[in-house]
């Protein structure tokens, strides 16, 4: 029973920092419909800032107490300051160049942490005055946690305060349910922005500072949060702050007694299936509204670009002959190079015909393209089979997981969608990242080499040339096609699609099983490149990998996908080489592109191609 | 007051409004009467610019205001009463006109909640109750009085009697005759013949994204011609 309360307790404090980290994600969200990646890194930002400056203040045992005071702020100031240069030039734009731009965020922040601080991970300095531990029932309980469990019920409610008791609350409120017509009375949306975006950013900072003494502070501390954070706002509600005091309780809770009786392999998963559970039968949230259809991912990727490219058949013919030859031109390294943007190609361009075409924004892509690679991996040691026929049936392995999936997420629309597509894709990393047994967990599998004829470079180059023309050529088809047209029209109105006869989720579903099938062959390219697969194949960087690809060549643009995965890989490959901080310089090249293009680079060239034949006559 | 020249507005790639020209005249109620789709909500929305026009000029007291952004058209004395009222439903009625409430009253501050009160009565006792507990009467009520707190000089209303019982209607007529008499002018678009003749001095009517007829509300009523040609009735 005294373990129970201890536990008990212990979840709870865990969920004072969740709700901290999650009604700011919320507002954010829930004013400037906005999905805020970076979110998580004012978080780790803080910590860090906080940890130095306690060690740096002169003032005693209160530098301490300072420093959880200034260090949000400061973040806080940062983030205003990202709003007012960044964001606020993308509000207009499709919403995923704004999932974009914060990415981009997060990869800047990341690699600042490391390079102040250093990649090893750090202890916090203690709370003078709260540092020992109290007995309750027996059990020694840390005072620090007793203090943030008082103080977190405090600022839940100062929070509560601020939103119903003050105009700026109230104006937030509306914005939530409808910023437009917030505007046509008279309120100035860009400095409500603003506000609501540096009050999220505190209340991330201040969840940040206050976990110094409480964890090691490491460099992933801003994937880890975010992750949680999405699952507390999803389970919540989004855009609604109490959701998330909820959501984070019963995370908090969760977690403390999964640690205590659940068997290891669901320990990662069991919050995953929590958000799956509650988006599947109530979408929205516990306490969140249910969207409208004005305001999802649909709506802003109606916007297409004037204008198509459709360039003469010999351009493709040069492409494709160019392709043919250069690997013999080439030195191995940029063969292997040219086989994994092959596989990107695939696994962005997969990803294009949900988003561009389908209007369905995946933050989970990587599950298919991970189970893909696991499918080849496993197909051939454990099930013995050939290393061809285990690279045939592996894109089967990912579509069934996608029509399985896809089977539930369909039902729901815009970020919903995206969320759950996210919670199917954690809880497949979950399970390759724990099933020691049968996946080798984080140890991956090793020795996933092509049959001896495929394996010499150029040999194994043909193969992935192979795959990706076909692949890719398959899904051009797929989107010219009546098929094509319909998801199209899906996107764009999904209500008169249905009134005209059309099974708007059996598209939906199948246009998301062919997705999970070029995805995975995406996947069985790049294992049996690497000789051996490991879960980070199926982790949301690697999602989100392949969205900034897409977004990169431009969600409209055909041929934007192979575009967007050579540039990334290539900028990465070069970058590399120069810097030790290619994510930062990654990120700024993201915030550049994403900035001046708004369209993407092959969307940019449309653009331009159309206008110049427009003043041409 | 309002000068609007030769107005054109597109929603995406379809072109909605053709070079519509309209004026409203300090202390006039001015009917924009037409079929579904004929226009009249896209000429309110691009004057208060929630649709950016591609041509033409809006002009509001001498002073070119077109594709200004909507807050700042707000402020400037404009007032935007939607079709669909666009009540924020997770708010109280009291929250709902906070949020209306001109921060700057430029001059003397005109109207408050008391005064939004005194005009629609039966939102007082409904104060404290969440908006989206309102009848469709009293939401409308809500929708203008929040508009109201902006202080305008000029009320753009978008289809006051849509959705609303007979009886209602019949209330909301005296309403914007009130609002008449205290000073504002009124633009509104309307479907219902009888209520835009109760209300209104003139007339414009819209099809297919032009103005095709223009006159005061008299001559309209005496004109069947005109009446069955566009307005089918």
């Amino acid at each position: 029973m005294a373990l129970f309360i201890v536990q008990l307790l212990t979840g709870l404090a865990n969920a004072m920092f969740l709700f901290l980290v999650a009604s700011g994600l919320s507002l954010i969200f829930g004013v400037t419909r906005i999905v805020n990646f970076a979110h998580g890194s004012f978080y780790m930002l803080a910590a860090y800032l906080a940890s130095s400056l306690a060690a740096a203040l002169p003032l005693g045992p209160a530098s301490f107490y300072a420093a959880v005071v200034l260090a949000p702020l400061g973040v806080a100031l940062l983030g205003g300051l990202i709003e007012v240069c960044l964001l606020r030039r993308i509000y207009r734009a499709p919403e995923l160049y704004q999932v974009l731009l914060t990415f981009a965020v997060v990869l800047v922040i990341g690699d600042a942490v490391k390079f102040f601080w250093g990649t090893e991970n750090r202890t916090g300095p203690s709370p003078p005055g709260l540092s020992g531990s109290v007995p309750i029932l027996g059990q020694l309980f840390p005072t620090y946690d007793l203090a943030i469990l008082l103080l977190g019920p405090l600022l839940a409610l100062g929070l509560w305060w601020v939103l119903h008791r003050t105009r700026w609350g109230i104006l937030i409120r509306a914005a939530t349910s409808d910023r437009e017509m917030v505007g046509a009375l008279g309120v100035n949306q860009a400095w409500l922005f603003t506000g609501v975006f540096v009050l999220g950013t505190w209340l991330a900072g201040l969840a940040g500072a206050l976990q110094m003494p409480r964890v090691a502070l490491t460099t992933v501390m801003d994937s880890t949060v975010i992750v949680e954070t999405f699952v507390v706002v999803v389970i919540g509600g989004m855009g609604s702050a109490f959701g998330a005091l909820l959501g984070a309780v019963l995370i908090g809770v969760l977690q403390a007694f999964g640690i205590l009786w659940l068997p290891r392999e669901f320990q990662l998963a069991i919050i995953f299936i929590l958000m799956a559970a509650v988006l599947i039968l109530r979408p929205w949230g516990l306490l969140g509204r249910p969207e409208t259809e004005s305001g999802t991912a649909g709506e802003a990727l109606r916007r297409e670009v004037g204008g198509r490219l459709r360039p003469p058949r010999w351009v493709w013919a040069g492409i494709l002959l160019a392709l043919m030859v250069l690997p013999s031109l080439l030195p191995t390294f940029y063969v292997w190079v040219l086989v994994e943007i092959l596989a990107f190609a695939l696994f962005a361009g997969s990803l294009q015909l949900l988003v561009g075409t389908g209007g369905m924004l995946s933050f989970g892509h990587a599950a298919y393209f991970g189970l893909g690679a696991y499918g080849a991996a496993l197909l051939m040691k454990q099930a013995a089979l050939p290393m061809p026929v285990a690279f045939l049936l592996a894109p089967l392995v990912a579509a069934a997981a996608a029509l399985f999936f896809g089977a539930f997420c369909v039902r729901l629309s815009g970020v919903y969608f995206a969320m759950l597509t996210l919670a199917f894709a954690q809880i497949a990393f979950a399970v390759v990242h724990q099933w020691y047994d049968f996946t080798g967990g984080d140890n991956g599998i090793l020795g996933v080499w092509p049959a001896a004829s495929l394996a010499a470079p150029v040999r194994y180059y043909y193969l992935a040339l192979l795959a990706a023309v076909c692949g890719l050529s398959a899904l051009w088809r797929v989107t010219g096609s009546p098929f094509g047209y319909t998801l199209r029209a899906a996107r764009d109105h999904p209500r008169r699609c249905q009134a005209v006869g059309v099974n708007v989720r059996s598209h939906r579903l199948l246009a998301f099983g062919v997705a999970g099938f070029f995805a995975g062959l995406g996947g069985a390219v790049f294992a049996f490149a690497k000789g051996s697969v490991f879960p980070d194949y199926l982790s949301m960087p690697m999602s989100v990998q392949s969205l900034v690809m897409v977004l990169l060549g431009g969600i409209h643009a055909l041929a934007g996908a192979p575009v967007g995965a050579a540039v990334y890989k290539l900028l990465d490959i070069v970058i590399t080489k120069y810097t030790g901080y290619w994510q930062a310089v990654l990120g700024g090249i993201l915030v550049f592109l994403v900035v001046a293009f708004p369209h993407g680079l092959v969307g940019f060239v449309q653009a331009r191609w159309a206008r110049m034949r427009a003043s041409l006559g | 007051m309002l000068d609007v020249i030769d107005l054109d507005a597109y929603y995406g790639l379809s072109h909605i409004l053709f070079g519509v020209c309209l004026r409203a005249a300090r202390g006039e109620v001015v009917a924009l009467l037409g079929r579904n789709g004929a226009g009249k909500s896209t000429t309110l929305k691009a004057i208060m610019g929630l649709v950016p026009p591609a041509a033409g000029r809006v002009i509001f007291r001498g002073e070119d205001i077109t594709g200004k952004p909507p807050h700042v058209i707000c402020r400037k004395g404009i007032g935007f009463v939607p079709e669909d009222r666009r009540i924020f439903p997770d708010l109280t009625v009291w929250e709902n006109l906070e949020v209306g409430r001109s921060v700057e009253g430029n001059g003397e501050r005109r109207w408050t909640a008391e005064r939004a009160f005194e005009l629609f009565p039966a939102l007082k006792e409904l104060a404290r109750r969440r908006s989206d507990s309102l009848s469709g009467g009293e939401q409308q009520m809500l929708a203008i009085a929040r508009t109201l707190m902006g202080n305008p000089d000029l009320l753009l209303l978008d289809e006051p009697s849509e959705g609303l019982a007979p009886l209602v209607v019949r209330t909301m007529a005296e309403h914007i005759l009130r609002l008449k008499q205290a000073g504002i002018t009124i633009l509104l678009s309307e479907q219902n013949l009888h209520f835009a003749t109760r209300v209104s001095d003139r007339a414009y009517i819209l099809e297919k994204g032009r103005i095709q007829y223009e006159g005061g509300m008299a001559e309209l009523s005496a004109n069947a011609e005109v009446r069955r040609r566009y307005l089918m009735v």
